[in-house]
């Protein structure tokens, strides 16, 4: 038998955080990532960490810049309607060019929504974190694996391009099982944090400060345009996808998360029914793959994303594909998984008119 | 070969331990596996579900509309799902607690009275135990031994009196 142990998505995160060297937690309880708090307050302390309960979720994104200014690995959860609290701390972590790992284990909205899985947070992870100009990396895992692989790679990512980093994750991926193996991540190597602000006799004496503030705007334009550039190493560099039967496919099917794995499998029915559909899985949301849509545009016929919302992603395959080809979208909202029965269904209608 | 199987009943009948076990011996024995458990007010009572998925192959949606096996352990349970069941696919009734009979005649159906078997043999609680053991028998899904053996092994050696109920639970049901 091989490493695998049977663990829930929840729980294979916070293994892979500590695992990786996260030796901060800051939480607050919210169905359905309350595992994560859980786990950490267990095995925190074992390993001669911190986890923190705070009083709010505000408190808790907070309490993460502190921890990430000093140099420390650091994460906080939370789910949908925890994580526009965190907002505000998301986005001075971003003009503070911290890295930190945010996980987000999404369910329905808007509003205090239901407690159901849900991907109506593609929009906000993706554009509107927080305000002002600003880009966080977004992972989105679709297995229990993933939470954990993907919770490692997000560290390594934010650390070496100093930036926060999201795990999309949503309520189905949280709670299911799965077998998971740990000893599988590769390791990033990363730069000392020689700008954290952990004392002078950490740097010769020579002040480090950390700060968002900017009262000249030519300053604040250059801090901007600077952090801009690192993000567009990112988009050259770290974009991730899967592809699935994509190179004769007709009709391609954009799905991330526990979405793309029912895609998966209504792709597999497809094929067996002589329809030529393929899957194009974003692993990264941001930075998105758009140069492969972009490719795969040429040859497929239509695009269909497939979403956990009413439509959000699907405005980025659109941008992708320009105009090229018709993109189409299908989703199930409120909470509610959509079946592979649906997927092939609107596949097969779709189809037909191409 | 890919089995999808629903367990479904009220909290505290041991419906995520049966699924858990199926998963967790799915694993075992080198299968791709995975369980969803429902969520939320269930793990306070109600109803409880979960769906598992074992498969030599990938494993596309863990969750489905159509299980080839399904697992009821009361009234709400059966109604909502026996029409899901595919066709050619096994429904295993606790008939203690449920008077229905399916009208079905694509699907298998099979009634035991675990909840009073459990009664009558000294294993309150153990009802979920014994259609495992049924389960294994029907469908051949794993080896018995190799299941029980597996089943027992993650109990606590210190505790003896559970060994010996799981074990008298599992034979009970694999020989109704």
């Amino acid at each position: 038998m091989s490493n695998k142990v049977l663990m829930k998505g929840n729980e294979a995160i916070a293994e892979a955080a500590i695992k990786s060297g996260c030796l901060y937690f800051f939480g607050y309880p919210i169905t359905p990532q309350t595992e994560i708090s859980e786990y950490m307050a267990k095995r925190m302390p074992k390993v001669g960490g911190l986890c923190l309960q705070a009083e709010s979720e505000v408190a808790a994104i907070n309490m993460l810049m502190g921890a990430s200014a000093a140099g420390s690995r650091a994460m906080t959860s939370s789910s949908s309607p925890g994580i526009s609290l965190k907002s505000e701390g998301i986005s001075y972590i971003a003009g503070c060019d911290l890295p930190c790992l945010i996980v987000n284990v999404q369910r329905g909205g808007p509003g205090l929504g239901g407690i159901q899985p849900s991907q109506s947070d593609y929009y906000q992870a993706t554009r509107g974190v927080g305000h002002g100009d600003l880009r966080i990396l977004v992972l989105a895992p679709s297995s229990v694996q993933e939470m954990a692989s993907l919770t490692a790679e997000a560290f390594d990512l934010a650390d070496e391009y100093r930036m926060p980093a999201m795990l999309l994750a949503d309520g189905a991926l949280g709670q299911m099982m799965e077998p998971v193996d740990f000893s599988v991540f590769p390791k990033r190597e990363l730069a000392p944090k020689t700008w954290a602000t952990n004392g002078l006799k950490n740097h010769e004496g020579k002040k480090n400060i950390i700060n968002s503030l900017f009262i000249d705007p030519n300053e604040l334009e250059n801090s901007v345009i600077e952090r801009y550039k690192r993000y567009d190493i990112v988009e050259e560099k770290e974009v991730r996808y899967e592809e699935y039967l994509t190179d004769d496919a007709d009709i391609v099917l954009v799905a991330f998360g526990i979405t793309a794995r029912i895609c998966k499998s209504a792709v597999t029915e497809l094929r067996n029914q002589g329809i030529k559909a393929g899957l194009l899985r974003p692993v990264t949301l941001w930075p998105y793959p758009k140069k492969i849509i972009s490719k795969l545009a040429d040859h497929a016929k239509a695009f269909i994303s497939v979403e956990m919302s009413m439509g959000q992603m699907v405005d980025d395959v659109r941008l992708a594909v320009n105009g090229k080809r018709p993109v189409y979208f299908f989703g199930r909202t409120g909470g509610i998984i959509p079946s592979v029965e649906e997927v092939i269904c609107e596949t097969t209608k779709i189809s037909e008119t191409l | 070969m890919t089995t999808r199987i629903i367990f479904a009943g009220s909290g505290g009948q041991g419906i995520q331990f049966s699924g858990k076990q199926m998963a967790k011996t799915g694993m075992h024995v080198g299968m791709n596996v995975t369980f969803l458990p429902s969520y939320g007010p269930e793990m306070r009572g109600g109803t409880s579900n979960c769906t598992v998925v074992i498969s030599d192959e990938e494993i596309g949606s863990p969750s489905t509309n159509t299980p080839d096996l399904l697992v009821v352990m009361n009234k709400p349970s059966f109604d909502k799902f026996e029409p899901k069941v595919a066709p050619g696919g096994i429904i295993f009734c606790d008939s203690t607690l449920i008077d229905k009979k399916s009208e079905r005649t694509d699907i298998k159906a099979v009634y035991i009275p675990a909840t009073e078997l459990a009664s009558d043999n000294d294993l309150g609680g153990f009802a979920n135990v014994i259609i495992l053991g049924q389960i294994i028998k029907q469908t051949g899904i794993f080896d018995f031994e190799e299941f029980k053996e597996y089943l027992l092994s993650n109990i606590p050696a210190t505790k003896t009196a559970l060994i010996e109920k799981n074990e008298k639970a599992l034979l009970l049901g694999y020989g109704y």
